[in-house]
């Protein structure tokens, strides 16, 4: 029963009395009190000799957009990943919308999705057999309805039928989104998700998570370069420099505290150790 | 939770292993270069061997008397081989469109993708071998299917044995990524001369004897000899090749298993390069 139970459960053992017992579409106990949406404490991730990810703790409110910030290295990905469960922590733990990651994440997995530069869609499948595939992982229900408005959301009604390779950068950005919204998920993970976008299909992606957000009280976490694009989008803004969580905060404060009118000259200010008198006061 | 959303079992989920196998078909439907490769390597393989065959039996008593002997058992090292690539193939496609991430965070759990891989090996398969049994009927005037019951059990024997294989490489690449696909192509070899596809497991050394009866194809190819030459199935070996290839099967999914987990200490599943 044991090794049957690692089968099932991608290796990790399913603890049966620290988790939920329910159906994987039933909010975790822990999820129907009002809890963080994710909960972050003492993570560590450890490669060989490198910290990556140096004892962060976090929590992420429900119906909020968290921007991760930091310059290449920073340890954003890596933590991402880890939320995801795609990446195991040295130490530490992390539980998303109340269940332990990676031992309950299959109870929660249908109610995330994710997008990210180091994955793509099948290229020589069309637009509308990737998100069929997807949908069905998800059991999406009335699926070619949900393909159909996605598609009308997301501009990409005549591109359903073209083969995935064949699409501009901008349009297979648009096919990744509407593959992170097909089960409508309450936990967005985004990383870079307005990478290698022209500045008008950018700003139309932000749009569209904005209202994501509001109409659906999803919550948010994206690891961006971008600082307008963070000042626009997040509630909150978790800057990670080599690891560690350098600041956290609304952009505004942060701002303030380090005396700067944009997120970019912060940015600039943490990246290159100019730390204004004042900050972190 | 969103309404949209059904409700999924916690055990496996048919509904995504039919939807892995459903990528698979479309991708193999895409694109002809792939459908051709399944036919081209195993007509060739039974147009070469079966003239050998044809020939040999001409100008030796031995081979006259087992006539179908070469042809069959190059029928079913292609079961064995194609098997494993066509598990294995289907994985590497994933790692090839950097599309593994996105099914890991997917709620597709890793039994129901290995169990969609050799959905898609068994279609495959069929693909390949089929016309290439109709051109060994057609040809050499070889009817595998006249082998009759018998080849249910060599079928699955070898195809359960090229699932373990499969696994076992698939993890491999997995944990280690591209740069170890050439496991994948290679790997079956390995197998090949103890396995005694053309030759009676006498021919080995004792002490390699030993080592080749650990290989369940072993039995299922000194089964089809004793079958063609001898007229007598031999259960007894079919019944030790399944139990042996149950301790393959279950080995290799342990080591998958293994290999998924040290892959995701290691941070190599987004990754997935050299």
């Amino acid at each position: 029963m044991r090794l049957l139970s690692q089968w099932l459960n991608d290796g990790h053992m399913q603890q049966s009395g620290t988790g939920p017992a329910q159906a994987p579409n039933r909010a975790p106990a822990a999820d129907q009190d009002g809890s963080a949406a994710i909960d972050v404490a003492h993570l560590v991730k450890v490669y060989k000799t490198t910290r990556a990810v140096d004892d962060i703790s976090f929590r992420i409110a429900r119906g909020s957009i968290t921007g991760l910030l930091g310059g290449n290295g920073a340890g954003k990905t890596t933590t991402i990943a880890m939320i995801m469960g795609l990446v195991l922590p040295t130490s530490g733990s992390v539980a998303v919308l109340g269940a332990k990651i990676p031992e309950q994440r299959y109870d929660v997995l249908g109610r995330m999705n994710f997008e990210s530069p180091y994955v793509d869609m099948p290229m020589r499948l069309t637009v509308r057999q990737n998100l069929t595939i997807f949908g069905r992982l998800y059991a999406v229900k009335h699926l070619r309805e949900r393909i159909d408005q996605l598609a009308a959301d997301l501009d990409l009604t005549e591109f359903l039928d073209r083969s995935n390779g064949k699409l501009s950068a901008g349009q297979k950005t648009r096919v990744a989104l509407a593959k992170a919204l097909i089960n409508e998920p309450d936990l967005l993970l985004l990383d870079e998700p307005t990478a290698s976008l022209d500045p008008d299909t950018a700003d139309w992606v932000r749009e569209h998570l904005e209202t994501y957000r509001k109409t659906h009280n999803a919550t948010i976490l994206l690891a961006s370069h971008n600082m307008l694009e963070v000042e626009r989008l997040c509630d909150r803004v978790i800057i990670m420099k080599r690891g560690k969580i350098e600041d956290d905060d609304s952009p505004e404060r942060i701002m303030a505290r380090y005396n700067r009118d944009t997120l970019e000259e912060v940015f600039l200010d943490v990246a290159r150790g100019r730390v204004r008198e004042g900050a972190h006061e | 939770m969103s309404e949209i959303v059904s409700h999924q079992p916690r055990g496996i989920s048919l509904h995504r292993i039919n939807a892995m196998v459903l990528r698979y078909w479309y991708l193999l439907m895409s694109s002809w270069p792939r459908l051709l490769e399944l036919i081209y390597w195993p007509a060739l393989q039974i147009i070469t061997w079966g003239f050998l065959q044809n020939y040999i039996s001409q100008t030796s008593g031995f081979f006259a008397k087992a006539g179908g002997t070469l042809i069959g058992a190059v029928i079913l090292w292609d079961i064995l081989f194609r098997g494993q690539l066509g598990f294995s193939i289907s994985f590497l496609e994933e790692m090839w469109a950097r599309n593994l991430g996105n099914l890991m965070m997917s709620p597709l759990k890793p039994i129901e993708f290995l169990l969609s891989l050799m959905i898609m090996s068994l279609i495959r398969l069929a693909i390949g071998v089929i016309p290439m049994t109709l051109l060994a009927l057609f040809f050499f005037g070889f009817n595998f299917y006249a082998i009759g019951l018998p080849l249910i059990a060599f079928f699955c024997n070898l195809i359960f044995t090229s699932w373990s294989v499969g696994v076992f490489a698939s993890g491999l690449v997995l944990r280690n990524g591209l740069g170890a696909e050439s496991i994948v192509w290679t790997l079956m070899f390995a197998v090949m001369p103890l396995a005694c596809i053309y030759y009676p497991v006498e021919v080995l050394p004792d002490w390699l004897q030993y080592v080749a009866w650990t290989l369940p194809p072993t039995y299922v190819f000194e089964g089809m000899r004793s079958l063609l030459i001898d007229h007598v199935f031999r259960a007894d070996l079919m019944a030790w090749a399944l139990a042996i290839n149950a301790i393959l099967f279950a080995a290799s999914f342990a080591v998958f298993l293994a290999l998924l987990q040290s892959a995701k200490r290691h941070g190599s599943l987004l990754s997935g390069g050299e």
